[in-house]
């Protein structure tokens, strides 16, 4: 993901250590100061945060990573990035909360990353992969259209995506910013009037009109940009909904469902925000209903109710704390519902 | 390949998590998929630690191994926490210098090696994990002799270099021990 990132042209890191997402940190500071960029780590996620502000105000591609309580240190910067329109790119190891919680693999910062990495009216990005080498190739994605959007992506991977190996593949070229950022506070050497970064707005009609901009933008976004993979969807009568690591548990427990004569499929949300919600709402004409699982009491399944919008039943089945489900938990709950169901 | 899917048991500091990327390197020399998974603890040392490997020709569902077809154990907590997990047919390599237990399933191979005696005898110590390798090698045959080879040039760190003769000659012994 580090690799990934140098890559896609990110020679700005700023970042605190937290499990299990260290080896993002301290993959960085072997390496930025072999290729001339900066590594530093700040005395807290919140002056990190802040640092990560600054670059991008000068245009260039900055990065932090941290863990679940390090990303609720960083919601205030994140905000103030969203609110000055700005890109960047966040990765978020998650582990089990809410406190300190534990260091084992969580998706309970669902919530967290689609709905308040922030206080104010705002969206960011957010990629969820599940593979090693899903995440080295949405970490370019991210780049790209952070500088599209000018606002901050996330990559929300978690413990177990965090800690495992697999082998990948890199891109050939060096990825090319085509985006030109004529709004970076880069000097104005007299040939301009100069640039100003900012998210204080006093006149309440001025800031939202530029709330409203961005909403517009949003609009945009969630038309173009949704991403989703679908597996064995189109003869589905029970579709499953996971994302992130969960999800690979969960296409192992549909095709052992597909062996048992079950007919199961999966839609796996590869953006979290915007959410597929296209994809969803196309399988809730054809099949008898839903079940959303996670590694959480239940909080991608709140996106799902309303794509579906009551047309087929919507379950539920998780594991919360650290505890990764098994495919054999997964493919009960299947069995049970569709058992159910019948 | 039947056999693809493993799990590594022992305490922080026995070298399971290494053991693992030999394991998984190997596959990858193979020109298989593979995927590595460590779950530890927050100690460095005396914690518990696992790891699961795994090498299919398939791209990998589920990296987490419940059901092992080969289990190392290396200490007598990870023994009796996982021997009934693994998959019938299944292998389970035991350190029986570390534990003084045997199974009494008889759908699985057991393969008893005093690896860590083995080890201090040869003058080999901190490597019962790889004559482990070696004997669990022996039994399945997961990987080409010669990819585990590349595996452990590519898994020593630069620094510890001169510990690869080391490391073959602990395969060889694991690969030998009746």
């Amino acid at each position: 993901m580090a690799e990934a990132a140098i890559k896609s042209g990110c020679r700005h890191f700023f970042g605190y250590p937290i499990t299990p997402q260290t080896e993002v940190a301290a993959y960085m500071a072997k390496r930025m100061p072999k290729i001339g960029g900066t590594y530093l780590q700040a005395e807290s996620e919140i002056a990190a945060i802040n640092m990560v502000l600054g670059a991008a105000s000068a245009g260039v591609r900055v990065m932090t990573s941290s863990s679940s309580p390090g990303i609720s240190l960083k919601t205030e910067g994140i905000s103030y990035i969203a609110g000055s329109d700005l890109p960047c790119l966040i990765i978020n190891v998650q582990r089990g909360g809410p406190g300190l919680g534990g260091i084992q693999p969580s998706q309970a910062d669902y919530w967290q990353a689609t709905r308040a990495t922030g206080h104010g009216d705002f969206h960011i990005l957010v990629f969820a992969p599940s593979t090693i080498q899903e995440m080295v190739d949405l970490v370019y994605t991210a780049y790209d259209k952070a500088d599209e959007y000018r606002m901050p992506a996330m990559i929300l991977a978690d413990g177990m995506l965090g800690q495992m190996m697999e082998p990948v593949e890199f891109p050939e070229k060096e990825a090319d910013q085509k985006i030109e950022k004529p709004w970076a506070t880069t000097g104005h050497q007299n040939k301009r009037a100069h640039n100003i970064v900012n998210s204080l707005y006093l006149d309440p009609n001025e800031l939202e009109q530029k709330v409203v901009e961005r909403f517009k933008r949003y609009e945009r976004i969630k038309e173009k940009e949704p991403l989703a993979e679908e597996y064995l969807v189109d003869d589905a009568d029970i579709v499953l909904v996971s994302f992130g690591a969960t999800s690979r548990i969960v296409k192992s427990a549909v095709n052992s469902a597909r062996a048992m004569g079950i007919k199961a499929g999966m839609i796996r949300p590869i953006t979290l925000w915007p959410f597929p919600e296209k994809a969803i709402q196309k399988a809730a004409d054809t099949v008898s209903c839903f079940m959303s699982v996670e590694m959480s009491m239940g909080q991608m399944v709140d996106d799902v109710r309303l794509a579906v919008n009551g047309k087929k039943p919507v379950y539920f089945f998780g594991r919360t704390g650290g505890i990764i489900p098994s495919p054999a938990e997964v493919l009960e709950q299947i069995q049970k519902t569709m058992g159910g169901a019948k | 390949m039947a056999l693809k899917n493993f799990l590594l048991a022992g305490f922080g500091g026995q070298g399971i998590l290494f053991s693992g990327k030999v394991i998984a390197y190997s596959g990858l020399m193979d020109g298989k998929e593979v995927s590595w998974l460590p779950s530890y603890g927050p100690e460095m040392r005396g914690g518990t630690a696992n790891c699961s490997v795994c090498i299919s020709d398939e791209p990998i569902g589920s990296p987490l191994v419940l059901s092992p077809d080969v289990l190392m154990a290396m200490n007598l907590q990870s023994f009796d926490k996982f021997i009934d997990s693994v998959a019938p047919g299944g292998v389970a390599v035991i350190d029986c210098t570390l534990i003084d237990k045997k199974s009494s399933r008889t759908d699985i191979t057991a393969i008893y090696v005093p690896a860590t005696a083995l080890a201090s005898e040869n003058d080999l110590q901190g490597l019962a994990n790889i004559i482990l390798i070696g004997a669990i090698l022996k039994h399945t045959g997961f990987a080409d002799f010669e990819a585990v080879k590349k595996a452990i040039d590519k898994c020593v760190p630069p620094k510890k270099r001169h510990l690869i003769e080391a490391n073959l000659r602990a395969i060889e012994l694991g690969m030998q021990y009746e």
